[in-house]
């Protein structure tokens, strides 16, 4: 079977195309959503990319949080279906009560773009049970300016006590030095799972780092994980 | 209209016509023009939208070539690289980013990006060509340097608010301090686009009966007069009560814009399209009609705006931001409307096509300005007088000195503002979005990958306002020549140039003669190197008080990198490899780096130039490049051989052993920018293939040493670690910046 | 009835301001002395068309716990004003 990816086109998302080319570069279908509809049938896993969604000037991602798509996006999920939200589709989980705690505004105030290493904190959810192991050390992308990962200590005990932390800003040796943490996050997070475990944030772009020519491959072992989670198990 | 006509003559003078202007457009008309009708001209005649100074010179600039589709003239260049065509075009928005440095950059981004997508194609890239005055500790500082550090900062912020949310990577450029635009910044923006060959799109509105639209924000009075007015007038020391005509830019509607226009485009819902930029909706209305040999009716009622109380002169020569205009048949306007509402995109019919040849334009049913809209864009054209200057400005300031020992100079200069590492520049740029990015920014030039072929381009901008001033001719030359060699290190070959004109006040003998003079050199260089210029931009008044800024043509180059050609790196990768100098120095430090931080002066000769061996050179690198020989390489331009050995150094994974050429004294070979010279580094196995190809074509080369250990081991100076040079190289700029 | 409405946005207490930071470690340096404790936050104002006071405050109240402010970081003060 070859699954279906749906992309969630907010009007300012412009990481849409680049998730698409990237799902597609695997070997996945997709189809863009634009942000008003609300059938996602025939849809296995939905991804909401990277952009400023509806110009972002009152908060990152608080209002595409409202729009009609994610509605939809709630059901999908609760049905136990991945998605993926990737830099301000994190921020939008996160503003939706999809995900826990808020992105603020980087610790450096400035925009960052930079490859960054990040460690694999778990192989317990579809986007990272497949090919990675624990601990290890992959290189992608960041491009953001509110990216700073927040959340008060109750959330962050249970975020940890639940693994639900799935990478954490490390340098390249996995160590978690001040200097490999580029925006400020608490306990150095990139990306955290939903107590179910099939709704992914992450500021990282791992589709960013798919095609050789362009940025390295270590996130195909993601969204490959990810779809690669969808086949029937074998017998 | 409150007060009917300008019969008090200094209304026309107020809005900066001169009396023989005015009196001309009494003659097109027949009669005296109404406030509305004056203004509509004074923005159009006025020097940034007529180019009335400069059209006379620019005329003769190669424009031909066997890539280039569309040349000068239209919104933007455009050249056909493998089957797709490909828009280039720098605007320059230094005055409003001086007033204003964060929305003046944001908005000049949003100015260019529109030239490029009313040609129906899509925004792959930008690259920014920046000026300031001297940081805070950077040589020739003064009681500028703090503000140069918050425009420098406020510029580089707005440049990455702007085109980051547009989804628009910033894939390059180049930033640079002097004096001379302590008064004057300089903020150059290039975008490159592609479109189908077939899909390119011209600003004409034909056929009468056909509808006009507006697309995108409503019309405010911000930057009234705006664009127009600040680019075409010197500053004085009042700079800052033009604040209220700068314009706040909206990256979101831009995307919309964006977005919108590109899918009428694509669904053939348009039959012409222009953006609004200076001169706002009087320029694409006259402009557009007149291209076509049409008129146009618009109901300035139509137009939606944001404040009351607005006079048809407002409304018409509005420089709001994010606005196009489109040319719709009429069975098509409800699907383009329709369109647009879809994507959140603001659409409204404000008039339509006629066959009368005027712009007329009607206000509550009323006729408020009615001109033959050819006349607005046939602006008078000056040959204004020129002369060499008689006396040069005295260019000396404090500095480290003569006596700085070669491994110091070498440091500070690798630290030094011009030349240290603009990672903290353009890490704060979106510079992969799209998925294009091959290379940069931080390399010679960025590579791209061309959508929809296996073909790369690669571009750059440069410029070197120094090389200006002592000589403008030959600096314009050098600017090309250095374009050309940055493109050449990354294997391409260089097929089309844009440019962006930055000079002083015209009306000025020796400013014109700088422009002229530059103009000339530029098109000589561009004819040998094979490389038309396929448009431009025109940026004059640069000057505040009595001091014009350096005369500074920034060339913006575009070549081809053909498929299955990597590019190398610059840093050194391969233990044991051989350093190579292709070209030889000569001694030659004038207007060099080396002069500006060390010694803290600027005076000629220029080094030589000889373009027929950078043409060599550049068949050399491409031939090397494309075997797969070269293991790193970069151009030697500012700071010389030593500078690129230094960057080879902090870049890479080793240091090397090097022995200067023979015949030299240190300190000119290390800092001499002789043209026509690349460091590249090769295996030893690869040396003799690479020895026989340069004797072919006649490039002389000199092994210089060896990549080896941790070091940079340059004899006859103590030795710098690898590190040290690291840490020049990356914290330079951060320092600067505080 | 119209009610002019007025809400400040400000980061929550015990979450830390870069953003204020910042200014405050500015301010010394261009000759504000003995200024502490910046915080920076955002004002947003608008015109709200409700029955009465009360009933306006309750519009206002929802529209900032569910969008003007972040709960998990922001706290939120309004003003109202009868127009």
């Amino acid at each position: 079977m070859r699954p279906t990816v749906g992309v969630v086109v907010f009007p300012g998302s412009n990481c849409d195309r680049d998730a698409n080319y990237s799902f597609e570069y695997l070997g996945a279908g997709t189809r863009f959503l634009w942000h008003t509809e609300t059938d996602l049938s025939g849809i296995d896993v939905i991804v909401l990319p990277g952009g400023f969604a509806y110009g972002d000037y009152l908060r990152t991602g608080a209002m595409a949080a409202y729009s009609p798509v994610m509605d939809s996006v709630r059901e999908f999920a609760a049905a136990g279906k991945p998605v993926i939200g990737i830099c301000n589709g994190f921020q939008v989980l996160c503003e939706a009560g999809l995900l826990p705690g808020a992105l603020r505004r980087n610790a450096g105030l400035r925009f960052r773009c930079m490859p960054v290493r990040l460690r694999v904190e778990t192989l317990d959810s579809p986007f990272t049970s497949g090919g990675m192991w624990p601990g290890q050390v992959l290189t992608i992308p960041i491009a953001h300016f509110d990216g700073s990962y927040y959340a008060d200590d109750e959330t962050l005990e249970e975020l940890l006590a639940e693994r639900r932390i799935a990478f954490r800003y490390c340098d390249q040796r996995g160590e978690l030095t001040p200097e490999s943490n580029p925006n400020g996050s608490r306990l150095h997070i990139a990306g955290i799972l939903n107590a179910e475990r099939n709704v992914l944030g992450m500021m990282p772009h791992p589709e960013r780092a798919v095609d050789p020519a362009v940025g390295g491959t270590d996130g195909r072992l993601l969204l490959a994980s990810v779809l690669y989670s969808l086949q029937p198990a074998e017998t | 209209m409150s007060d009917g006509t300008a019969t008090e003559q200094p209304l026309h003078r107020s809005l900066g016509l001169t009396d023989d202007e005015y009196q001309r457009i009494q003659d097109i008309l027949g009669r005296v023009p109404n406030h509305a009708e004056l203004a509509m001209y004074s923005v159009m005649w006025s020097e940034h939208c007529s180019y009335k100074s400069s059209r006379a010179h620019l005329k003769d600039l190669p424009s031909e070539g066997p890539h280039v589709l569309i040349g000068p003239g239209e919104g933007a260049g455009v050249i056909e690289v493998d089957g797709v065509a490909v828009a280039m075009r720098i605007e320059s928005h230094n005055h409003p980013s001086f007033v204003e440095p964060v929305q003046g950059a944001a908005t000049g981004i949003g100015g260019v990006v529109r030239d490029v997508v009313s040609m129906g194609a899509r925004p792959i890239a930008l690259l920014d060509s920046l000026r300031f005055g001297p940081l805070p500790g950077d040589t020739g500082a003064d009681q500028t340097a703090e503000r140069n550090r918050w425009l420098t900062g406020g510029v580089v912020s707005g440049i990455s608010f702007y085109g980051n949310c547009i989804g628009v990577p910033t894939v390059g450029g180049e930033v640079k301090f002097e004096r001379s635009y302590s008064g004057n910044p300089l903020v150059n923006v290039m975008c490159i686009g592609v479109a189908p060959v077939d899909g390119i799109m011209l600003a004409r509105a034909p056929g009468p009966g056909n509808a006009v639209l507006l697309l995108g924000s409503t019309t405010g009075r911000d930057g009234i007069g705006g664009v127009s007015v600040l680019a075409s007038a010197s500053f004085d020391e009042e700079a800052s009560t033009k604040r209220p005509s700068v314009q706040v830019g909206d990256p979101f509607t831009e995307k919309l814009l964006i977005e919108g226009s590109l899918s009428l485009i694509e669904k053939d819902l348009v039959v012409g399209i222009q953006d609004l930029g200076g001169a706002g909706l009087c320029c694409a209305t006259s402009e557009s009609a007149a291209k076509a040999g049409t008129g146009m009716a618009i109901d300035l009622d139509k137009v939606p705006l944001r404040e009351t109380g607005m006079e048809p002169f407002e409304i018409l020569t509005s420089e709001s931001q994010e606005r196009m205009l489109v040319v719709v048949e009429p069975p098509k306007v409800q699907a383009a409307l329709d369109e647009c509402d879809r994507l959140g995109l603001r659409a409204s019919v404000i008039g339509e096509v006629t066959d009368t040849g005027r712009l007329v334009c009607t206000k509550g049913g009323e006729v408020v300005a009615d001109v033959p809209a050819a006349s607005l864009g046939d602006g008078p054209l000056y040959h204004r007088p020129y002369s060499p200057p008689t006396a040069s400005r005295d260019l000396t300031t404090e500095a480290p000195g003569p006596d700085t020992p070669p491994e110091e100079a070498l440091k500070t200069l690798v630290a030094s503002a011009n030349l240290t590492s603009k990672r903290w520049v353009w890490e704060q740029y979106d510079y992969q979005v799209q998925l294009n990015t091959v290379a940069g920014p931080g390399p010679d030039a960025a590579i791209l990958r061309l959508p929809g072929t296996q073909t790369r381009i690669a571009v750059t901008v440069d410029g070197n306002g120094r090389y200006g001033q002592v000589d403008p001719r030959e600096g314009a030359r050098h600017s090309v020549a250095e374009a050309y060699r940055n493109l050449c290190t990354m294997g391409a070959e260089p097929v089309a140039v844009t440019n962006c004109m930055n000079f002083g006040n015209p009306e000025i003998p020796e400013v014109m003669w700088q422009f002229v003079e530059a103009v000339q050199g530029m098109g000589e260089a561009c004819r040998v190197l094979e490389t038309p210029i396929t448009g431009g931009n025109v940026s004059f008044y640069n000057q505040t008080l009595d001091e014009a800024i350096y005369p500074t043509p920034i060339i913006g180059m575009l070549g081809i990198v053909k498929a299955g050609t990597v590019a190398p790196p610059i840093g050194f990768r391969n233990e044991e490899d051989v350093v190579v100098l292709l070209g030889r120095t000569r001694d030659e430090l004038g207007a060099s780096e080396y002069q500006r931080t060390i010694l803290g002066k600027l005076e000629g000769p220029l080094p030589q130039l000889d373009l027929n061996a950078e043409a060599t050179l550049g068949w050399l690198l491409r031939e090397l490049i494309g075997r797969g020989l070269l293991t790193s390489a970069h151009d030697c331009s500012e700071g010389g051989v030593g500078v690129a050995l230094a960057e080879m150094v902090a870049l890479g994974r080793f240091g090397a052993e090097i022995k200067p050429e023979v015949g030299h004294d240190l300190v000119p070979w290390l800092f001499s920018e002789t043209t026509a010279r690349v460091v590249v580094a090769v295996a030893p196995g690869d040396l003799s293939e690479l020895r026989d190809l340069a004797k072919g074509i006649g490039t002389p080369i000199t092994e210089l040493g060896m990549v080896t250990g941790r070091l940079l081991s340059i004899r006859g100076m103590p030795d710098i670690r690898a590190l040290t040079l690291k840490e020049a190289y990356e914290q330079g700029f951060p320092r600067l910046m505080g | 009835m119209r009610f002019a409405a007025h809400v400040n946005v400000m980061p929550r207490a015990e979450i830390s301001d870069p953003q204020g930071q910042t200014v405050e470690r500015t301010l010394p340096a261009i000759g504000f002395q003995g200024i502490s404790d910046v915080r920076v936050g955002k004002r947003i104002t608008f015109t709200v068309e409700a029955d009465d006071e009360a009933a306006a405050r309750s519009i206002v109240e929802s529209a900032s716990e569910k969008l003007l402010a972040n709960p998990v970081i922001e706290d939120f003060e309004l003003e109202l004003s009868a127009l």
